[in-house]
């Protein structure tokens, strides 16, 4: 099993770290993983994005012109890489703030309105959780188990009390995830 | 036994120099590897093992500072990134003169001049061919993962004081940021004074009523003195390339053609030969991981067996003069490569391979 995923939206969404925390799982549960960041200038433009690769085998590059799965969350994100999922593949994204929706007709796309449940309920901090719970009920790459160690590994440890909230954020995301097109 | 964790390659070098019983660490922050002098100010380990963190006024002291500790015998090392790689040359040539161990980290950005903060390879021809003047050579170490950056800096450290030399990681901005799992090995302890008395007897470790001074420098006014110093040299040099070549070769049994590439674009083509055997292409991949020394008899024999080879680098053609003058011109050999920060994607990496090598 190889799982490759890139995560793309603004800074301050928490992509990087919804990236970490889905890598350390993946430690977590004994697989190979690699997280590759955009840095420098590319963020100061707004953008932010990440190649997590979830593995059972040793990972060769780190860097990819096509992926498993693209979870997007901003409109430059679904114009930079909604043809980079690969035939077949998936695509999650947040309509918020998308003016032009996907349109491919060869991948699986869903969509989860994460920013406006997150605004709804006060807890715009754990929105990118809400995010990895509908990528997590697509694709159960890690067990709630792991996860759970990944969270611990990946938060502070003064932090931690917020553990169980981040928990619960996930699965309200998996009960949030919405299909557009099924092939 | 070691210890699990997801770490980003600089971390992974700041962790393991504490662990490797680093004796002293002295920079001056630069993207993209300022993590590695950040992740050294959090862990303090000037309060645990006692090594030193120092940053520097400038890359100039901090490489003077290195040859100042290793004149003592101590394990020291410095980190920067391109531009202050360049500034430090003249530091390092005076280090190679005077047979002064000590590990360096170049975390490269493309250039030239100031470039930009994203990855490169193009510092390849400064660490294999020189930087600063004289025949001198370094041992140069290209790391393809955060687990090679991690065991690398024990491993320099070991090269450097078994050769009296200064010992380079050629890494690069993307293994720098990127995060993958590391197994770190167990800390070692740092040497007391006196293993590192009987260990190092050349160091400037205070004068002994029975012996004469020692005196740490790479200077000789006298061009015979100064001839012996360079055979010397030399002669180390050919010790080094009998025993410290180290290569990987992946699916290289059945190949038809070869990728021969180092670091990050080793781990490119690792991609691009899933995807060209897909199409039937029997492609491996040969990975230089000691630039210098470098793998000159593998090459020259793989040269024998297969049709051609694309060495695929983010530079404009360096470690390819390398590659050419092991494998002669029996075989078409080819360059691909991305400059500037850009990164090769493994799909390009492929259409390089048809265009140049199996259709040209």
């Amino acid at each position: 099993m190889t799982e490759e995923i890139i995560i793309a939206g603004f800074g301050g969404q928490g992509v990087l770290s919804m990236g970490k925390i889905l890598a350390y799982s993946g430690v977590m549960q004994n697989k190979e993983v690699s997280w590759m960041p955009s840095y420098g200038p590319e963020m100061r433009g707004g953008t932010a994005n990440v190649t997590v690769i979830i593995s059972d085998e040793r990972i060769s590059s780190p860097i990819l012109n096509e992926f498993d799965t693209a979870i997007i969350l901003n409109q430059q994100s679904m114009d930079k890489f909604e043809k980079s999922v690969k035939k077949g593949g998936l695509l999650i994204y947040d309509p918020n703030g998308i003016t032009r929706k996907p349109s491919r007709k060869d991948i699986n796309i869903y969509s989860i309105s994460a920013t406006d449940k997150a605004g709804e309920l006060g807890l715009s901090k754990i929105f990118n959780m809400i995010v990895l719970g509908g990528f997590l009920k697509m694709k159960p790459l890690v067990n709630p188990e792991n996860i759970h160690k990944g969270l611990e590994k990946s938060l502070p440890k003064r932090h931690h009390n917020l553990i169980p909230e981040n928990e619960k954020a996930i699965e309200l995301g998996k009960s949030l995830l919405t299909p557009e097109q099924v092939l | 036994m070691g210890e699990l964790r997801l770490m980003k390659g600089n971390e992974a070098v700041a962790e393991a120099a504490i662990r490797a019983g680093c004796d002293g660490y002295f920079g001056y922050p630069i993207t993209p590897q300022s993590e590695i002098l950040e992740y050294l100010m959090m862990a303090k380990p000037y309060e645990t093992t006692g090594m030193v963190v120092l940053q520097a006024e400038s890359e100039v002291a901090s490489i003077n500072m290195l040859y100042g500790g290793g004149g003592t015998g101590k394990m020291v090392m410095t980190s920067s990134s391109s531009p202050g790689i360049s500034l430090m040359q003249e530091g390092i040539t005076y280090m190679a003169g005077a047979e002064l161990p000590a590990l360096l980290v170049n975390v490269v950005r493309g250039g030239p001049g100031l470039g930009t903060i994203q990855p490169s390879q193009a510092d390849y021809f400064q660490a294999v061919k020189g930087g600063g003047h004289g025949d001198y050579k370094l041992i140069v170490l290209a790391p393809a993962s955060v687990q090679e950056m991690c065991d690398f800096v024990k491993l320099g450290f070991d090269l450097a004081f078994k050769y009296r030399n200064p010992a380079m990681i050629l890494s690069d901005g993307a293994i720098g940021q990127m995060m993958e799992k590391v197994n770190l090995f167990d800390p070692i302890p740092r040497r007391t004074n006196e293993e590192l008395i009987s260990q190092c007897p050349w160091a400037a470790t205070g004068k002994k009523k029975e012996r004469d001074h020692i005196i740490i420098t790479s200077l000789d006014l006298d061009p015979a003195g100064q001839e012996k110093v360079n055979l010397k040299l030399q002669a180390k040099y050919k010790q080094m390339e009998e025993n410290e070549v180290r290569f990987e070769e992946i699916q290289c049994d059945d190949a038809e053609y070869l990728f021969v590439a180092f670091g990050l674009s080793a781990r490119i083509c690792q991609k691009s030969i899933e995807l060209a055997r897909e199409k039937g292409i029997k492609i491996g991949l040969f990975r230089p991981i000691t630039l210098y020394p470098f793998p000159t008899k593998q090459i020259a024999a793989l040269a024998k067996k297969v049709k051609g080879m694309l060495v695929v680098e983010m530079n404009a053609g360096q470690m390819i003069e390398d590659v050419r003058l092991s494998a002669g011109n029996q075989i078409k050999i080819e360059h691909y490569g991305r400059f500037g920060g850009i990164i090769p994607t493994p799909d390009e990496v492929v259409r390089a391979l048809e265009q140049k090598i199996i259709g040209g």
